[in-house]
């Protein structure tokens, strides 16, 4: 039988389950007599909250510092909560004037706050309702004498629960534990959370159907897809077995790098960033250890609608990516539509050639209204992180004045409404198309970067069309042309002291890492996944050597030598 | 009495981290300090309370210090939201 739920941390757990039962607390509907009374209750109240907070700060004071200060933190939230000025006086309230035995004076008031921050329409601020409800069950416990969840596990045991109250996976000995599942709470339960930061599998929101688990149950748990298989035959379970080695393998290879510098052995570091969409692509990246965006496509908010966005959404949806990037950079490309991206809102000319046409910079330059509202958006964005503003297919050195003179504009604008917004923002431009890459030492005295664009830069080099079944081979980004292209940029950028980074697919391409590090270039924007490949080759590389492929390639006058060449010492 | 209003600069807004942080900030101080969102005004030495506010990154909330030591706090409150908040 297969029971599916939300999967709230990867992995695969094979193990026998251990179903936990916490004594319900319980309302007993008992009045108090007299002052007297009432003076015990409140005493018992405060006695209950003060073993409580001692509990906790015990629990505080095993923490094991390797499991992280995730748990930590939750622990001085409930310290917080155990002794909060407004629970103590809504039960005191409670007691004094509604004669309620202390026990149920807690129980009331508790479920009454659970309930505001249940109703909340925010996952984050509902799941507290889970910390709460476990210090009222804390505070419930120490008024009686009850029996806590039993903490004698097997290794390998998979802990099935309704929930799971911060409090009990914090005291459960983690490293018996293989996997969790629950019958509610979601991705941004305490439970989660907990399973994540220590990865552990584990499966929420299963639902009354988790109750078919009885204790012993063999179970396979897979975290990623959100199942649970109970009671699985041999040959499930071999092959799980598989499933589990090569996804610890995997995870084991991102986390050694993820926290890891990407520096050279000789100690030249790297950045490396990645492509990126929108806020959740932000976040992601940052799992494989992104150190920022170097390349965040606006177009993704203008595409699947029926008009433009407002500046208003535009900026909520910018916000929303700054601050998903925690103060780490992002840079951010104008609307780059126009050639193989069509809006079904905006007319686009019919054109012999789309991709010498109309598009990118160009559009905006003439459609002054759209581009303002976007750059105005942005700049209000950037005063919520650290955001760079970045133009694409710029070919001449008048299109930056241009486009420059409008952000100028559009900044004016904004400080006269008294708006705030970063007035330090760094402004660049994508090399991609030739002439700009040639003319990189007259651009770099207008930016403050570059981005070298790959995609485009090999296509309009070569004057190929990649969609071209006929000549697609001619398209290739190591074509000694192109590569020429590439360092002259590196070199006229260094040059004029300003940052070169390089967002298109060469940048992910593990074969290029060398040869671009020995370039000079030290930025790198990819696609999430493939920064631990790249940084791998990074911190295995010198500098000395990088700087030796470079000069070995240079002397070679065709594609298929280089990458035969790069192939084998990527190897 | 002396009052301020901050934009919430942190992704998921005052969550638990922050708002443990602020209750504990509070208590350095005599003053009676209250955060303020929308209609609603609570004091800042409940975190039940500040988080009921629910208040998220973008928002604006106003903060009101009130006694003998009131600049003191409210310096304090500022290095708080313009400093502190985004790492916490």
């Amino acid at each position: 039988m297969t029971i599916s739920g939300i999967g709230v941390s990867p992995g695969i757990a094979i193990g026998k389950a251990r179903v936990i039962k916490k004594q319900a607390v319980a309302l007993t509907g008992t009045l108090l007599l007299n002052n007297e009374e009432i003076t015990i209750a409140i005493e018992k109240f405060d006695n209950a909250v003060a073993v409580s907070v001692t509990e906790v700060e015990l629990m505080m004071s095993n923490h094991d510092a390797s499991q992280g200060s995730e748990g930590l933190e939750i622990l001085e939230a409930h310290i917080e909560l155990l002794g909060d000025p407004q629970i103590r006086e809504d039960v005191v309230e409670k007691i004094k004037a509604e004669r309620k035995n202390v026990n149920d004076a807690v129980i009331e008031v508790i479920q009454a706050a659970v309930e505001v921050f249940k109703s909340m329409d925010n996952d984050y601020m509902s799941a507290r309702a889970a910390d709460i409800e476990d210090i009222g069950n804390r505070i419930v416990k120490n008024l009686t004498p009850a029996i806590g969840i039993d903490q004698d596990y097997e290794a390998g045991t998979i802990i099935i629960a309704v929930d799971l109250a911060p409090s009990d996976t914090i005291s459960m000995d983690i490293t018996k534990i293989a996997g969790f599942a629950t019958q509610i709470g979601g991705k941004t339960s305490h439970a989660a959370i907990i399973a994540k930061s220590r990865g552990i599998p584990a499966v929420l929101g299963c639902g009354a159907d988790l109750q078919s688990v009885e204790d012993g149950d063999g179970l396979i748990l897979d975290g990623q897809n959100g199942s649970i298989i109970i009671n699985p035959d041999g040959e499930t379970i071999k092959e799980f077995e598989a499933k589990r080695d090569s996804w610890v393998k995997e995870l084991n290879l991102l986390k050694s790098l993820k926290d890891t510098p990407a520096k050279t052995i000789d100690g030249t570091e790297a950045h490396l960033l990645s492509n990126i969409a929108d806020a959740a692509e932000m976040e992601n990246a940052l799992e494989f250890g992104a150190q920022g965006s170097g390349l965040f496509r606006t177009e993704f908010l203008f595409l699947g609608r029926n008009d433009f966005p407002s500046e208003e959404e535009q900026f909520e949806f910018y916000k929303a990516v700054a601050l998903k990037a925690k103060g780490k950079p992002v840079t951010v490309r104008t609307l780059d539509i126009g050639g193989d991206k069509q809006l079904p809102y905006f007319n686009f000319p019919e054109e012999q050639n789309p991709f010498l046409g109309y598009r990118a910079i160009r559009l905006c330059l003439d459609r002054k209204d759209i581009f303002i509202t976007q750059l105005k958006a942005i700049l209000r964005a950037s005063a919520f992180g650290k955001l760079k503003i970045m133009f694409p297919m710029i070919a001449t050195v008048n299109e930056i004045r241009t486009a420059k003179a409008i952000l100028k504009e559009a900044m004016q604008e904004l400080a006269n409404q008294g708006i705030s917004f970063d007035r330090d923002i760094k402004i660049g431009i994508m090399i991609e198309i030739p002439s700009a890459a040639v003319i990189a030492d007259l651009l770099a005295k207008e930016v403050d970067f570059f981005s070298i664009g790959t995609n485009d830069l090999t296509q309009y080099t070569l004057a190929v069309d990649r969609m071209n079944e006929k000549i697609k081979d001619l398209y290739d980004p190591f074509d000694p042309a192109v590569l020429r292209l590439i360092a002259n940029v590196i070199e006229q950028g260094h040059k004029a002291n300003i940052e070169v980074g390089m967002c298109g697919e060469l940048a992910g391409d593990p074969r290029a890492t060398l040869l671009l590090l020995g370039m000079g270039l030290t930025e790198f924007s990819m696609s999430a996944s493939s920064i631990p490949v790249v940084k791998s080759k990074i911190i295995k590389a010198s500098l000395a050597e990088a700087r030796k492929v470079y000069e070995d390639v240079k002397q070679m006058d065709n594609s298929k030598d280089i990458t035969n060449y790069l192939q084998e010492k990527t190897q | 009495m002396i009052s301020k209003d901050y934009i919430i600069t942190s992704a998921e807004g005052i969550h638990a981290r922050p708002a443990t942080a602020l209750v504990k900030l509070t208590k350095n101080y005599k003053s009676v300090i209250s955060i303020k969102k929308g209609d609603k005004t609570v004091k800042l030495n409940s975190l039940l309370n500040i988080l009921s506010l629910a208040a998220k990154g973008g928002e604006t909330i106003s903060i009101i210090a009130e006694g003998e030591d009131e600049t003191a706090a409210m310096e304090a409150i500022d290095q708080f939201f313009n400093e502190h908040l985004k790492d916490l």
